[in-house]
């Protein structure tokens, strides 16, 4: 895993007590809140409906287990005992104080942690494909370039006051399980015919009140270009970002105001200025940082087969687990492992303090002492022996987190909508956990089969309801919620935006709305092997419109 | 009618605005403005108390009164006063009432 240097050290430590300055000033009455509210955002401090909120970046995703027993530590002594894993691979907590601040980020800060750049309108935190470094299908680990990200962006001065947030994801396989079309930058590692490493450069993409699929601007970006291209592309949007309107400020108005080409253009143009400068990556820089992410000595385990042949034979859930929630990692004697922090009728993202310890222990004694945090707010155990699954396994089970369900339709994501934020126009949560107890038979969700259901409180999408398969986004309609259902949606290397279906439904008619599209799924699909998104690309709205409103139509 | 909240500068605590010229915990004890003239003595109080630095994100909000009881009309305000609806042993619904003395941020 990546190791502060002592530069980063010194960097973290001196924000902590610049931080400890300001929230003391404030608290004095010294600076006024239209003074401190963008400091405090550029340390992660919100304020929602009941209290302050804090946001801590997981760079990438990658925790190891003294981080998680730290974010254990802080959820007990400074919060009500629990913190809520988001898409953007950050912990949020719901209750410190703005006095525990302080406290809360020099804890962070003694395990290489912070809450640096997860607010604000400058680069937020790097996120990457949940399963790099493990995933059997990825070119090369795409965490060490999100790190040079990172350190290049940290308080990069030119970058620190953009028109609005910017988000970069990056993956590292074909199939992407980083959602890079939908963020601001979207970075494809890959290998071109002479053996070299390089990027796929997408761009204008984003959620939000107006959702746009990211345009690849580049097909090949040498590795050693990338601060160069992504400063050039930094310039073009800093320099001709809205501005004026914060409804159109993001990158992906520009470029859909521009026009892909001209977009590409321009950004080459700048390029020009930059290329081959003082931004080249030096081949024995990046292959340092790469260092930092060699995977652990995976040590052969052959009896791993044997022993899941029989663990799977002695119990059936174990069985389902395996097949749900385990994927084939690079070394075949190893696997990685999808801690499923969706129980059926849980809140999506959520672990107590005693869970993310008890994670922190499992993953030292069967993991390496490696975490990942996924952007459908699901933990990761990345490297785990096959022969150690059923040991893992138990372990889940005794703390709740054994819910065979990864990529079923009770594998919910869900911002905290109405019950936290103070942004939301509904409930997300309730509306997740109904739909969750509905759906509770495992035999029924793993005939469904692949299903993501994804649900944002308002239109700011956190959720990311318009690339749910079935999404859903709660709005107010006369002081009550509604809930509007966008159906064929898609976050991955076939991204889409869902195309909503017709009138919203009020909370309690929601998840029997939901019944009824996967009723109609159900129903028409070719086959078993027929996934939902498939099936609805095949048929469209047409069916699904006919099984929710028909009745309406008629009796009108 | 309208009564007027925030939250606390030192915790973000939902606090509103009493009868007793105090800031509670609880909303049972709001001041509630009946016309005009009483909305906008509320808005001056609170546009002093967030100059003061006690509180922030000030705001006057609707409600009603239901058998005598105060009830903010949004359902946002509604869970701000009671706490997340799927952790009921969490936030305001969850502490014993009433009790509450309010802490000196007022007038
Ligand atoms: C108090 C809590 C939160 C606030 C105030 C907040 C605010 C916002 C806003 C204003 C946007 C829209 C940005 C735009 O369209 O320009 C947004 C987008 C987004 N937020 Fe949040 N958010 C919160 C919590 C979360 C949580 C919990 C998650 C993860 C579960 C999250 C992840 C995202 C994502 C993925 C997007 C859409 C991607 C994009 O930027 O286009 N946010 N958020
Ligand atoms: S989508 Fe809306 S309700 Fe949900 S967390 Fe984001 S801002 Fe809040």
């Amino acid at each position: 895993m990546y190791r502060y240097d002592e530069f980063d050290h010194s960097f973290v430590q001196a924000r902590v007590a610049q931080f400890r300055d300001q929230v003391d000033r404030r608290l004095a009455g010294e600076i006024t809140e239209d003074q401190f509210r963008p400091l405090r955002l550029m340390n992660g401090v919100y304020l929602q409906l009941h209290a302050y909120m804090l946001r801590v970046a997981i760079p990438y995703g990658t925790l190891s287990s003294k981080q998680m027993r730290m974010l254990a530590h802080i959820a007990r002594t400074y919060d009500k005992g629990y913190g809520h894993f988001t898409t953007r691979q950050n912990i949020q907590y719901n209750w410190p104080a703005l006095s525990d601040m302080p406290a809360i980020l020099a804890d962070l800060a003694s395990v290489e942690m912070h809450a640096i750049q997860t607010s604000g309108n400058c680069i937020r935190n790097v996120t990457a494909d949940h399963f790099a470094g493990a995933a059997a299908d990825e070119v090369a680990d795409p965490r060490p370039y999100a790190e040079i990200l990172r350190q290049w962006s940290s308080v990069h001065p030119e970058f620190s006051y953009l028109p609005r947030k910017f988000k970069i994801a990056v993956t590292g396989a074909e199939r992407d399980r980083a959602a890079i079309q939908t963020h601001d930058i979207g970075l494809h590692l890959k290998k071109n015919e002479k053996g070299e490493f390089g990027f796929a450069v997408w761009v204008g993409g984003g959620q939000g009140r107006t959702p746009i699929i990211a345009k690849k601007i580049r097909d090949f970006l040498p590795e050693e270009h990338l601060l160069s291209y992504t400063t050039a592309i930094m310039r073009v949007y800093n320099l001709h970002g809205r501005r004026d309107n914060k409804y159109k400020a993001r990158i992906k108005i520009l470029v859909h105001e521009t026009g892909t080409e001209e977009f590409a253009r321009q950004v080459e143009a700048e390029w020009a200025t930059l290329k081959d400068g003082a931004l080249t990556l030096p081949e024995a820089d990046i292959r340092a940082i790469e260092a930092y992410f060699a995977p652990p000595a995976l040590v052969a385990r052959p009896e791993g087969d044997e022993s899941v042949k029989l663990a799977r034979l002695d119990s059936r859930s174990f069985g389902e687990w395996l097949d749900q929630n385990v994927v084939t990692h690079k070394h075949p004697d190893y696997a990685a492992v999808t801690i499923s922090l969706k129980g059926i009728g849980e809140v999506p993202g959520d672990a107590s303090d005693a869970q993310m310890d008890a994670v922190a222990d499992i993953a030292e004694a069967f993991g390496f002492g490696e975490i990942r945090v996924s952007h459908e707010q699901n933990l990761i155990l990345p490297h785990v022996a096959r022969a150690d699954l059923k040991a893992v396994y138990d372990r889940l089970v005794e703390i709740g987190f054994a819910t065979a369900n990864s990529n079923l339709i009770t594998d919910i994501i869900a911002c905290p909508g109405l019950d936290y934020c103070a942004l939301a126009n509904a409930r997300s949560i309730s509306v997740a956990q109904d739909i969750s107890l509905r759906f509770a038979s495992l035999e029924r969700q793993r005939d469904i089969g692949e299903l993501k259901l994804k649900i944002s409180g308002c239109i700011n999408a956190c959720g990311h309801h318009h690339v749910g398969h079935i999404g859903i986004l709660g709005v107010e309609k006369k002081g009550a919620e509604l809930y509007q259902v966008t159906l064929g949606g898609s976050g991955d290397e076939n991204a889409s935006i869902g195309e909503i279906i017709g009138r919203g439904f009020g909370p309690d008619e929601i998840t029997d709305a939901i019944e009824k599209i996967v009723d109609t799924y159900l129903a028409h699909r070719r086959d078993p092997s027929e996934k939902f998104l498939d099936a609805y690309r095949r048929l469209g709205p047409a069916p699904f419109k006919e099984a929710l409103y028909a009745s309406e139509a008629k009796a009108a | 009618m309208k009564i007027l909240t925030a939250n606390r500068l030192t915790d973000g605590e939902a606090v509103w605005f009493g009868s007793d010229q105090h800031w509670h915990e609880t909303i049972d004890y709001a001041e509630v403005a009946r016309d005009k003239e009483a909305e906008e003595r509320l808005e001056r109080l609170g546009k002093e108390a967030f100059a003061r630095n006690a509180v922030v994100d000030v705001d006057l909000i609707d409600v009603e009164l239901l058998g005598g009881e105060i009830r903010p009309l949004r359902l946002r305000e509604r869970i701000r006063a009671a706490g997340p609806t799927n952790r009921t042993d969490l936030g305001k619904q969850a502490r014993p009432r009433p009790a509450d003395e309010g802490f000196a941020a007022g007038i």
